[in-house]
């Protein structure tokens, strides 16, 4: 249907007045992917996605789309379309004007235009509702009618701010399976803004994940779950325990840390992590065992502080050896076979592979 | 526990019989205070110009009775037609006017200040001349463009023209200029409140779909801004119709308006015949409400 434009952000800046809401990042985004710039509220997601569609000047920096720099065109002129949080259909238009928009303001005339989008709402499944007003749909047929309009400029990439906030939870996974249907489909670059982990670990072929106008890490989601860079992404994504201590001993299979008041653990370097007098490693919640540790450092004695129960999974809480809320995931069978409850005390272990240093990020 | 709920039961239900009055009243009781105000502050006003229009006069009474007279005097004749026209002559010419100013005063405060109490400092700038009242704002109007006023002394003494302009004052020109000054506010304010509930990211997105500001203006600004246009009509075209003294005093009695020739009916004890006018007037009026209610749904404005 269309070529797909590879989006590339070079060391780009947002500054309002005196905050920096998007601090130099810079991101590589290979034609037709599906990439989810993933933080918590107020990380600069949305500001770098509006950036990338025109809407937010770039204070420093550039983005190239394609071939062409786009840093000073306009959002029509530079090959993307955005789709909005609240999808910003136009209430006093029927679908079909809606998603004839574009096409109007080309001023192609009416009866070819109208006969376009009429082929883009039947693509939606939304030829039924044509003529009426954005208000007398669902949640949900708006949304499409949103993307109907948003393809019908035929764009190189997508923009999706936040396109699955509105809808309920049961909508929200089916519109999920239909993007990445209709991403697939089309073969078009995809940037998707989200506070989900779940979503974007469900759609994105790249995980970006931004804190404080910083990029964290940007990359498959199986890296960043088995691999999270830094421990803002290990906590953010709630698959690992940080523990946080003093670096004691350190050798090329192995680093020892040491809690404040606490006991030792020890972990796998991962390479490019530098050396310093603190380190912060995450042990995967899933990987857990309850039982005394075989090596020194890669387990602890402490008591459960919550059992909560959750089907196929068990979620203990354990605080002891300095660290607090250290969560442990155990399977059902696991946990029935040997029951603990709240104030036991408990000796946990892990394998040498399933704690990992983490890098930090250069301020 | 039997017990106890049972006397519970029991006392609510004696409370009931003593207090309580059937819901259907109640509903009514709290509609007594609007239907009486409105009952006798406009239904019975408007009742009684009805009933005294078929009412027969002399120069100094009225006699009640049945006549359609005082109706074939005030349509049969051409001055009554003559100053229909001209009142819909100001009314038209003020409604462009005001529609006009209004629209992209509201424009400018509702989408180029950014910050929201900046709009509200000048929205309430807008308003300071209404703390003053009609009749001094129209007056002040006097030594601005009269004979030897502010514009023609200045005009003459720098040599642009050797007459002073005889139209500024007291004439056409002069009634709508001081009644688009009494009334662009009211055009302003419904025209501002619905420029502010439009979405931005509207904008945003017909930016996004390739719109120009000015295919974004009359594409969705403007249709967006349509009930606010009409209740701002409403409110100018009622006014313009029902005025009286500005036309008086800025035309300097050369022109003359429907509300002004009632009026004058009035001052001449003919009041069965300014009844019928009136009459006629707020029919006609009632027609170009309804008129403006058919052409623009109002209702999410409400």
């Amino acid at each position: 249907m269309s070529k797909a434009a590879e989006i590339d952000i070079v060391s780009v800046s947002k500054i309002y007045g005196a905050t920096t809401a998007v601090h130099e990042i810079s991101l590589k985004i290979p034609a037709g992917t599906y990439c989810c710039l993933l933080g918590p509220s107020g990380c600069g997601k949305t500001s770098t996605l509006r950036m990338i569609a025109g809407h937010e000047t770039i204070s420093i920096g550039d983005i190239r789309l394609g071939n062409a720099v786009v840093t000073d065109l306009a959002p029509a002129k530079r090959g993307t379309a955005m789709m909005f949080q609240s999808y910003a259909l136009f209430p006093h238009l029927d679908l079909v004007d809606n998603v004839a928009f574009s096409l109007k303001m080309k001023g192609v005339d009416k009866d070819e235009r109208r006969a376009k989008a009429l082929d883009m709402l039947r693509l939606m499944q939304l030829e039924a509702y044509a003529n009426r007003r954005p208000a007398q749909l669902s949640g949900g047929q708006q949304q499409r009618v949103a993307l109907a309009r948003a393809l019908i400029t035929d764009p190189e990439a997508l923009l999706l701010d936040e396109p699955l906030s509105a809808l309920d939870p049961f909508l929200k996974i089916r519109m999920r399976a239909e993007l990445k249907k209709l991403q697939t489909s089309l073969g078009i670059t995809f940037v998707h803004v989200t506070h989900s982990q779940e979503e974007a670990m469900a759609l994105a072929d790249i995980i970006v994940i931004m804190n404080d106008g910083r990029i964290e890490q940007a990359a498959h989601p199986r890296t960043v779950f088995e691999r999270p860079a830094t421990a803002f992404v290990a906590k953010f994504m709630g698959d690992h325990n940080v523990v946080s201590g003093r670096v004691t001993q350190s050798s090329d299979d192995g680093l020892m840390i040491s809690v404040p008041a606490g006991g030792d653990f020890l972990a796998t370097p991962t390479g490019t992590s530098a050396l310093s007098e603190t380190a912060d490693i995450a042990i995967r919640t899933d990987r857990v065992r309850v039982g005394a540790p075989t090596e020194k450092g890669l387990g602890f004695t402490g008591l459960v502080s919550n059992v909560e129960y959750r089907g196929a999974s068990v979620k203990l809480t354990v605080n002891g050896a300095g660290v607090e809320d250290f969560t442990v995931i155990l399977s059902d069978k696991e946990f029935f076979a040997n029951p603990v409850k709240v104030g036991d005390a408990i000796p946990l272990s892990w394998e040498r592979a399933d704690a990992l240093v983490l890098g930090r990020l250069k301020h | 526990m039997a017990t106890i709920t049972s006397s519970e039961t029991n006392g609510v239900e004696r409370a009931g019989k003593s207090f309580r009055l059937p819901l259907a009243v109640i509903s009514y009781l709290q509609a007594v205070p609007l239907t009486l105000i409105l009952g006798f502050f406009l239904l019975l006003p408007i009742l009684m110009i009805a009933v005294v229009s078929f009412w027969d006069y002399d120069f100094a009474q009225m006699y009640p009775d049945f006549l359609t007279m005082n109706y074939e005097e005030t349509l049969g004749s051409w001055v009554t037609w003559k100053t229909y026209l001209n009142t819909l002559k100001y009314a038209f010419l003020v409604w462009a006017i005001t529609l006009f100013i209004g629209f992209w005063v509201a424009y400018f405060l509702a989408f180029h200040i950014r910050t929201t109490s900046m709009q509200m400092v000048l929205f309430l700038i807008c308003t300071v001349p209404f703390l003053t009242s009609n009749i001094i704002r129209m007056i002040s109007w006097i030594p601005v463009l009269g004979r030897n006023g502010l514009i023609n002394s200045a005009l003459t003494g720098s040599g642009v023209i050797s007459q002073p302009i005889e139209w500024l004052l007291y004439s056409d020109f002069a009634v709508v200029l001081a009644m688009v000054h009494l009334y662009t506010l009211f055009m302003v304010t419904p025209i501002f409140n619905t420029l502010m509930r439009i979405d931005k990211s509207l904008v945003e997105a017909a930016r996004d779909a390739g719109a120009t500001s000015w295919q974004v203006l009359t594409n969705v600004i403007m249709p967006l801004a349509k009930p606010g246009m009409a209740i701002g009509t409403i409110f100018v075209v009622t006014l313009v119709m029902a005025d009286f003294s500005t036309v008086q005093v800025m035309s300097g009695g050369q022109s003359a308006s429907v509300a002004l020739m009632m009026k004058n009916q009035m001052s001449l004890l003919q009041y069965p015949a300014a009844a019928a006018n009136a009459v006629v007037l707020l029919v006609l009026v009632l027609m170009m409400v309804a008129g403006i209610l058919r052409i623009v749904d109002i209702r999410k404005e409400l």
